[in-house]
């Protein structure tokens, strides 16, 4: 025992130590499903443009989601949840764990936007995605949910598609569509304008363009209209003189833009500035019409939205007492009212937190199975129902109109008639969102 | 590997280890901690790591040899991902056929617009290359939507014909069986390592890269190309035909996007056209000169670099910020994080255009000539005669 050195004693230790702290080897199959929470939170992972043409959407929608995490926590007033008709949120978190988020850019790529739900999924153990302010972004997110075995709750996205043709089993819409825009908008128009109008369409040239455009004419020729031309933009157009001209010698006398964001800004004020507004063609007074609305492209557009019909998805001065305590509770906090993406937003992850609860799980094919079928109310949006079959949400819809007297500038446009759902509903194969298949829900892991 | 030199060599070697422990390289902080926030081990990160790693190094191959400078390269990227993903719609969800196919596609496709680009060169080469890829994004966009599925962008769906695909085939993206997906997660203390076998196959891609890369660097073929770019005017009054040399670096670089392309397809089963946008081929200008134009372990860093930054600090949000600095009194806290809020989230543009600006002003080589002035200050002044000869061999490029 003469030869026990301090170097020999340091060596030993240090082995010993190795071997104590060596390592435990575990696989993701002690799970049932992806990232199950373990300890006392759970993250969501909220997916925002924050940069890029829709980074104002996506900043509204961040605030919301802030907000319904608070609530979800027990913070703040409440909100939503004191008028939600389910009563399974406690305030205490979800399934008694805390709330915790994560936040990511989109930047209003796919690419970027799978990138940042990867990591989301991958790193920060998110067990629910949510978010995207355009419907490519928000099928490609749908996409990798459903491969990872998440939830994917859609924020903003109107194309038919997301529900349509690329449904997918772990993916959930609050928003309206294209053809719900239509149905409700065809009755207003043809009680305004009449029903011998001829429609000239400016479209943006990509898949959600696409599918408003065919949702409008056909709603439209329903009420007897003539679709004279569909000229298809190019998404990058900031310009549109050279397509607004054409419109005066085209014997139309309405003129629909099929765009959003900055597109419709631009195109609108084009045809304003070009005076179609001004002119009488066929003895009738020449008309403009935006489909999708928002508070956020009516305020770019400034005076020129006064008296232009669209819909929106809701809006903020409706007078329900969901409307109200959201708009109360969300004013409070950042001191202007919410925008239609806020609203779908913050619905959204009451919808997943309250379907978790009824479930009593995370699990993804729980959830889902609870959102199935699922009928509510007191979100704003009257009675509402997650249709089982496609994953899309049944509701009223809103024809807004650009006011004539704002009097602040959140207060641009004026509700002109709450759609009733029954008239925009229509069945699980209708040829616009036919050819999809929702396949199986997916729990992962 | 004989036929490396010995510097080659170990360079090689470096690469080849670094890749091979990357998930613990990049996750050097335990999970929990506040730090873990900047840990880069996650499958999806590495693998793009790895996949913009080839991606540059192929741009190099063109524009660090023969000073040719495409401004149009996510074309081919692109080109390749679309390629793969038809490959996964058509025969099978194995990875061989989709990677064969878009290297093969990418390589045509380079062929076609580098023969007509190069008949130019400098600036308007340039352009002539960013308008191809421009018109490129913009065919994908809307005209061509039925083979690129436009904005939605091209994605494999339940109905496809998927020729190839027996009843017990797996449904995600494998090779010949073993999932992309699949990932051991080691757990060591408070630690979790993840290995992903994805990062892997895109590991051993971008080590044959690199291979094939040295060799070119190191070849007649490659001295050819930096005569051209030298002073291609010379190079034409002896005599001799430099067409077909910055064509096939040009083929070459392109074949490279492809594999890239091909690789993001086999990770992420999608293609979207605004890979091919503009901003997207300027990305991998800026890798290149980030990490150092003409060198060989440059543009690999610089790749990573940018990544990083997209990754890591646009997922930094007010919040995270606040635990971090709750220690502080809340002024001096609120005070911080105003000050960093516009850094880190949305503002992680800035946080890298500052790197950006900094880099090229005080460091023209980028990177590996930062890496190189610290290697110098640690080995001290004892080689100042071979000082000048290792300057000469980093030269970046202009």
């Amino acid at each position: 025992m003469s030869n026990l050195t301090r170097r020999g004693l340091l060596k030993s230790g240090a082995v010993m130590g190795a071997g104590l702290a060596a390592p435990t080897f575990f696989t993701n199959m002690a799970h049932a499903y992806t990232n199950a929470p373990t300890g006392s939170s759970v993250t969501l992972g909220f997916n925002v443009p924050q940069t890029g043409p829709y980074a104002d959407e996506g900043a509204d929608e961040l605030r919301a989601y802030e907000l319904a995490v608070e609530h979800l926590n027990g913070g703040g007033d409440g909100g939503m949840m004191n008028t939600f008709s389910s009563k399974a949120l406690k305030g205490n978190g979800i399934l008694g764990k805390k709330v915790e988020f994560v936040t990511g850019d989109t930047q209003t790529k796919s690419d970027a936007a799978r990138a940042s739900a990867k990591s989301m999924i991958e790193k920060d153990g998110a067990v629910m995605i949510t978010g995207g302010s355009s419907s490519g972004v928000a099928i490609a997110v749908q996409g990798l949910c459903q491969e990872a075995g998440v939830i994917f709750m859609a924020g903003l996205t109107h194309s038919n598609d997301t529900t349509g043709k690329d449904k997918k089993a772990n993916g959930f819409r609050h928003f309206f569509n294209g053809y719900m825009s239509g149905a409700a908008l065809a009755p207003v128009l043809e009680a305004r304008y009449g029903n011998d109008r001829n429609a000239y369409h400016l479209t943006a040239d990509y898949t959600w363009g696409w599918t408003q455009q065919e949702s409008i004419q056909q709603a439209t020729e329903g009420k007897g209209w003539n679709t004279v031309n569909n000229v298809l933009t190019p998404l990058a157009t900031t310009d549109f003189s050279s397509y607004v001209a054409p419109v005066l010698n085209s014997g139309a006398d309405v003129l629909v833009l099929n765009h959003y964001g900055g597109n419709m800004i631009n195109s609108l004020t084009s045809a304003v500035q070009f005076g179609l507004r001004d002119k009488v063609v066929n003895n009738k007074n020449f008309e403009i019409v935006v489909p999708l609305y928002s508070r956020l492209m009516a305020r770019g557009a400034g005076e020129n939205v006064k008296g232009i019909f669209g819909s929106t998805n809701w809006h903020w001065s409706l007078t329900d007492d969901g409307t109200k305590a959201f708009v109360k509770s969300f004013g409070e906090k950042y001191g202007f009212p919410p925008s239609q993406a806020a609203h779908t937003t913050y619905v959204q992850t009451l919808l997943y937190a309250d379907a978790c609860e009824r479930s009593g799980t995370f699990n993804p094919c729980g959830v889902a199975e609870a959102l199935e079928g699922f009928k509510f109310d007191g979100m704003g949006n009257g009675p509402t129902e997650y249709r089982a079959e496609d994953h899309q949400c049944f509701k009223d819809v809103l024809v807004v109109k650009g006011k004539e007297n704002p009097t602040s500038e959140f207060d641009v446009l004026e509700v002109v008639e709450v759609t009733p759902r029954a008239q925009v509903e229509y069945p699980v194969d209708h040829p616009m969102f036919a050819g999809g298949d929702l396949g199986k829900c997916n729990p992962g892991a | 590997m004989k036929h490396l030199s010995k510097t080659d060599k170990s360079t090689f070697i470096l690469v080849a280890i670094l890749a091979l422990l990357a998930p613990f390289i990049l996750n050097p902080f335990p999970e929990g901690s506040a730090m873990a926030q900047f840990n880069a081990g996650y499958p999806d990160l590495m693998q793009r790591f790895a996949i913009f790693g080839i991606l540059a190094i192929g741009f190099n191959i063109l524009f660090g040899l023969t000073g040719y400078l495409s401004f149009g390269h996510a074309a081919f990227l692109g080109v390749g991902s679309y390629s793969a993903v038809w490959m996964f719609k058509l025969l099978s969800m194995n990875i061989v056929p989709a990677i064969i196919l878009s290297v093969i596609v990418a390589g045509v496709f380079s062929l076609l617009i580098g023969f007509i680009c190069l008949r130019r060169s400098g600036i308007y080469f340039s352009i002539l290359t960013l308008m191809f890829a421009q018109m490129s994004y913009s065919l994908a966009y809307s005209v061509l939507t039925p083979l690129t599925n436009g904005e939605t962008g091209l994605q494999v769906y339940n109905d496809d014909p998927q020729y190839l695909m027996g009843p017990n085939s797996s449904e995600v993206t494998n090779l010949f069986g073993l999932e992309m997906r699949s990932t051991f997660t080691l757990d060591v203390g408070p630690w979790a390592f993840q290995f992903n076998l994805g990062y892997y196959v895109c590991a051993l891609f971008l080590l044959l890269a690199f291979y094939i890369a040295i060799r070119i660097f190191r070849s007649p073929f490659g001295l050819m190309l930096r005569a051209i770019k030298t002073n291609q005017t010379r190079l034409n009054y002896t005599g001799l035909n430099s067409r077909p040399y910055t064509l096939a670096a040009f083929v070459i670089s392109g074949m490279y996007a492809g594999l890239a392309g091909g690789l993001m397809a086999s990770m992420d089963p999608l293609a979207g056209a605004e890979r091919m946008y503009w901003t997207a081929s300027g990305e991998i200008v800026l890798m290149t000169i980030l990490g150092g134009v003409g060198t060989l372990l440059g543009p690999v860093l610089g790749a990573g670099f940018i990544k990083y930054f997209e990754n890591i600090f646009s997922k930094i949000n007010d919040t995270v910020l606040h635990t971090w600095f709750s220690i502080l009194p809340d002024g001096l806290e609120n005070a911080i994080v105003w000050v960093l809020h516009f850094f880190v989230g949305k503002g992680w543009h800035l946080t890298l255009g500052l790197l950006f600006m900094m880099i090229v002003i005080f460091l023209p080589g980028g990177l590996m000539e930062g890496g190189q002035k610290i290697m110098n200050k640690i080995r001290g002044k004892k080689k100042n005669d071979k000082d000048g000869g290792a300057k000469a061999a980093a030269t970046p490029a202009e």
